[in-house]
């Protein structure tokens, strides 16, 4: 009988059990968004896009938070959090030298491998472009594989764009077309301002062979899936990640299920066929 | 003249609108009274019908999973709820629930789309009426937009 | 019938408290029935002395009370409040705790001081709960490791239901009264005129060689015809059932019926139910700091899908009406558990329906859930007319 507390190497004896890593760099994204960069040391981390992990600030508590990285660069762990919460307040004050938990990569990914040939649409509301973000940075890497490539992205206003450099790097690029709308902006805005299923018609794509990845608040969720089925997107290519209270990441806590589904384990990325039965239903 | 001729020639919708466009329209019509609550439509279901509300008042809502049902405008005695000239299988984009008793003149599309085909005069009519109330309504909205995305 | 190769013994009182004896001298701590201020529980005991002896229960909807039977009965009831499940699975655990360290933090898993423990009295319908858990904690893509190690250890003595409670259905779902695997030893406690015994049956080898120190005979076939008569009895005698024929289709059919809305108006979300069911399994996971600010905690607690909090992201929560709660705990149990886990996630103990302290009952709502809704007194067309009369 050991009594002693147990050394542990961080690993697979205790799911719950969360890596230490620092954090490496912290550039604020918008008035209450932050991303940060951590070091996940010389093995490097691997992950796929629309992936998340379980971040946790010690002492505090713990909130699952999609990984906004490349996938291709094992060398930094980035996240894009949002302070909403106690927890998430705390990460976003967070600066080079602390330490943060982690657990995962956990959850299924935005199906890129699968779409060769297609053309793709990724489209995000507000912080949902910080899981779609790796998915756009796979589309890039193999870019010869895709069709026409288009980028679809509303905020509700100028100022809380995230990721603007990369934003205009890939304006730049002559092989991806991005189209930015705010909700609301000041005078000096010279782009479209309504909700992002105003720019559908502005996109360039051929319905049934399209996929289309979306990220953003459930009713934009809701009319963008139900604009790109008008057009003729099949729906088992039209792929939504979903949100729920998660707290193991694991399918065993229980709080994330959506009718049959655990979000955490075979969300959070679902193509509109799998999920379309639930999401039509309330409160459930 | 039947008993719906009075009800829909006092509605604003229909005001000084010839007795025989009256009974045209009457032809399609017919009551219904929701009680509080009750819900007209449901987004993503196709719309089929076109309301004249008599009385009492209809919330337009659109369901979030978080807050549940979010408020967006009221319709009141004498506004319409519905759509003219959409294409067919056009769907509600908004719940529309009593929030009280409210009684309505229902003119279902099929008969009401092929009334204003047939009857351009009263099509014209129609959609001239249906398009200023729109123009109020978005008045109104955009008013609303002012005043929440730039907390005016 | 013995189930095993072997023929069933039959063990007379001496010989069942020298099983118990065995048992804990083999290094079992033994958790058995127990009466503790006239509250029945599980605890540790020492032997038959501690088991509740000549105890008998009521139970219907909200209704719990333990009652003399008048005999020398050990087993003489069905299944009280407690299930076993907080042996596998705790109300509260901790998971690990850091220790800061400059501006980092060294984290460590809590000493690993549990005993092996070995179960008296666990019913059929609890090792079907058992089981159900199993699929959750033990075979799916991630294993919980305390769960892991102390079900690993653990011996289970079973004891089969001849006297079924009035909320009791597992007859209906062929989760009891006998059972029939998950043991290592089974009892059926029989009150004859030759007197009070046993008849132990081995589930395992484990249980066959623990069976095998003991004094007692095999069983005459007249004994264990006896036994299976008593378990055929209790059969007939559940006080509640269910169809799980289609089920889960009837219910995935039914998320709108006006049946939840019933519900909702007695249920009063305190979630009782789902704290005494031996297999729900929800849990929060909860850090906390000391006051110094260099001790960091993380504990699994048990939760319930009855508050407002187990769907809440900020912002808001999914389930915000008592409505939408009662219709994800009963559509899980009953439906979507079956697509997740590929079983019904109810066992027919009843302690659901027992303790609701509004009489709630399972099986009486999903009756009335399974009738198809009929158009209401004024559908749209008569109201119309109605109306119309009014108006005229």
């Amino acid at each position: 009988m050991a009594s002693e507390p147990r050394s542990v190497t961080p690993g697979r004896l205790e799911p719950m059990l969360p890596v230490l890593l620092p954090v490496v760099k912290r550039r604020r994204e918008t008035g209450d968004t932050v991303t940060l960069a951590l070091d996940p040391g010389p093995e490097g981390f691997g992950f796929a896009p629309g992936q998340f992990n379980m971040l946790t600030v010690l002492g505090l508590g713990e909130v699952p938070i999609s990984i906004s990285g490349d996938p291709g660069d094992r060398s930094r762990l980035v996240h894009t959090i949002r302070a909403v919460g106690p927890v998430t307040r705390a990460l976003c004050r967070l600066t080079p030298g602390a330490t943060v938990g982690v657990r995962g990569p956990y959850g299924t990914p935005w199906p890129v491998a699968g779409q060769t040939g297609r053309d793709i649409l990724i489209i995000a509301g507000g912080l949902g472009l910080a899981p779609l973000r790796p998915a756009l940075c796979q589309v890039l890497a193999r870019r010869r594989e895709f069709g026409a490539v288009e980028v679809i992205y509303g905020a509700r206003r100028p100022e809380d764009l995230l990721y603007r450099e990369e934003l205009s790097r890939w304006r730049g690029r002559f092989d991806v077309r991005v189209h930015v709308t705010v909700d609301a902006a000041g005078a000096d805005w010279r782009g479209p301002v309504g909700v992002v299923t105003t720019l559908i018609p502005h996109a360039r794509f051929d319905p049934p062979y399209t996929s289309a990845f979306i990220c953003g608040p459930g009713v934009m969720m809701r009319f963008t899936v139900g604009d790109l089925l008008a057009r003729g997107v099949p729906e088992e290519r039209i792929f939504v990640s979903l949100e729920r209270n998660m707290q193991c990441g694991l399918g065993l806590c229980g709080h994330c299920q959506l009718g049959p589904l655990f979000v955490c384990k075979d969300g959070p990325v679902f193509s509109y066929a799998r999920v379309k039965e639930w999401l039509t239903l309330r409160e459930i | 003249m039947t008993r719906l001729e009075p009800l829909l020639a006092e509605h604003p919708f229909c005001r000084d609108l010839a007795p025989g466009q009256i009974s045209r329209l009457a032809a399609c019509a017919r009551e219904r009274q929701f009680a509080a609550d009750e819900v007209l439509a449901r987004e993503g279901e196709e719309i089929r019908e076109f309301f004249l509300i008599r009385s009492g008042r209809v919330a337009l809502e659109i369901f979030t999973a978080r807050r549940g049902p979010l408020l967006i405008q009221t319709r009141e005695a004498g506004d319409f709820l519905g759509w003219l000239g959409l294409e067919p299988h056009a769907l509600w984009v908004v719940d529309a629930r009593a929030l009280e008793v409210t009684r309505v003149l229902i003119l279902p599309l099929p008969c009401l789309n092929q009334l204003l085909e047939e009857d351009p005069i009263l099509g014209y009519q129609l959609l001239k009426r249906f398009t200023q109330g729109l123009a109020r309504h978005f008045a109104s909205m955009k008013r609303q937009v002012v005043n929440l995305l730039h907390g005016l | 019938m013995a189930t095993g190769p072997e023929p069933s013994l039959r063990l007379t009182l001496e010989e069942f408290a020298a099983f118990l004896a065995d048992v804990r001298r083999l290094g079992f701590t033994l958790l058995g029935p127990t009466l503790v201020q006239g509250d029945f529980v599980h605890r540790e005991i020492a032997g038959v002395a501690d088991l509740p002896r000549g105890v008998g229960m009521v139970q219907e909807a909200g209704t719990f009370r333990l009652v003399p039977r008048g005999d020398e009965a050990l087993f003489g009831y069905p299944v009280g409040q407690p299930s076993w499940k907080p042996v596998f699975f705790p109300p509260e655990r901790l998971l690990w705790t850091g220790r800061r360290t400059g501006r980092g933090w060294e984290i460590r898993l809590p000493p690993e001081d549990r005993e092996p423990v070995a179960l008296l009295g666990v019913r059929p319908c609890d090792l079907a709960a058992l089981e159900v858990l199993d699929r959750i904690f033990l075979h799916g893509p991630y294993v919980d490791p305390y769960y892991q190690a102390q079900r690993n250890t653990a011996l289970v003595v079973a004891v089969n239901c001849t006297v079924p409670g009035g909320t009791c259905f597992c007859a209906s779902l062929g989760t009891g009264p006998r059972a029939a695997a998950g043991f290592d030893v089974a009892l059926t406690e029989m009150l004859t005129g030759d007197g009070h015994w046993f008849l132990a049956e081995a589930g395992s080898d484990r249980g066959r060689r623990l069976l095998s120190e003991l004094p007692g005979r095999p069983a005459r076939p007249e004994e264990e015809a006896a036994a299976s008569q008593a378990l055929a009895q209790a059969a007939g005698h559940m006080g509640r059932s269910l169809k799980t024929a289609g089920l889960k289709e009837d219910l995935y059919a039914r998320y709108e019926h006006r049946h939840w809305a019933e519900v909702a108006a007695r249920c009063l979300t305190c979630g009782n139910c789902a704290m005494v069911c031996p297999t729900c399994f929800c849990h929060l996971v909860e850090d906390s700091l000391n006051l110094t600010g260099d001790r960091a905690e993380r504990r699994r607690i048990q939760d319930v899908c009855f508050t407002v909090a187990h769907s809440y992201i900020h912002g808001g929560s999914v389930r915000s009406t008592p409505r939408a709660r009662y219709r994800q705990w009963l559509t899980h149990k009953l439906a979507t558990w079956q697509d997740q886990f590929g079983c019904l996630d109810c066992v027919g103990c009843g302690r659901c329906i027992t303790w609701c302290p509004v009489g709630i009952d399972l099986t009486a709502e999903v009756t009335a859930l399974r009738v198809p809704e009929t158009p209401g007194p004024a559908g749209p067309e008569e109201r119309h007319d109605q109306a119309g009369a009014s108006a005229g």
